[in-house]
């Protein structure tokens, strides 16, 4: 197990291999992709991706916080998270370990 | 949002490639990063998030309904953070700091 990390630069070398894109459109695609991702949950709307995964959103309540250095009290603003839920095909690519 | 959505909606905005281009493009990014996290790697999206592997070990569960032991399998499980960016922009105009 080799332990990287996978950028986008990666994900756009693989598009340019892979598609035939240009090095600066596939670089442009990723981001397109992510951006429409990211604006898509920004407009509160879960996203869907098929043998993927999905992104929702869960709002989180007020809630009483603490400074942990002073031990002050503070609110804890309402806020709204993204919860990913993995596809079982997902799931089941990351344990077939080439057995 | 689906992927069929997502396809239509990128392909709408990039007028010169054709939908099937558009298509490839798409699973092909989905596909690396399952590929990676596959293959034990961190995938780091700067600014929106990054997908990692937990592994956890296995162990004796029991059957919620006849409290029979049953053993689990170790597993690895894909988890997501979400990045800076995105965690702020979600929660604009929320006040507060």
């Amino acid at each position: 197990m080799a332990n990287r990390t996978l950028t986008r630069a990666d994900i756009a070398e693989a598009l340019y291999e892979q598609v035939g894109l240009s090095r600066n459109e596939s670089a442009d695609l990723v981001e397109s992709v992510l951006d429409e991702i990211a604006q898509t949950l920004v407009g509160g709307e879960a996203v869907k991706i098929s043998s993927f995964g999905s992104f929702s959103l869960r709002e989180k309540g007020e809630r009483v916080g603490r400074n942990p250095k002073t031990g002050v009290e503070v609110p804890i603003s309402p806020r709204k998270v993204v919860v990913f839920r993995a596809s079982h095909v997902l799931k089941d690519h990351i344990n077939e370990k080439g057995a | 949002m689906t992927k069929s959505e997502l396809i239509q909606r990128l392909s709408e905005k990039n007028p010169h490639l054709y939908l099937r281009d558009v298509e490839k493009i798409v699973d092909t990014i989905f596909e690396e990063i399952t590929r990676a996290l596959a293959s034990g790697d961190r995938v780091e999206l700067r600014g929106f998030g990054a997908f990692s592997v937990k592994e956890r070990e296995a162990r004796t569960g029991r059957n919620p309904r006849t409290g029979e032991k049953v053993s689990v399998d170790a597993k690895r499980l894909p988890f997501f953070k979400t990045g800076k960016a995105l965690r702020e922009k979600l929660n604009e105009g929320h006040g507060s700091r």
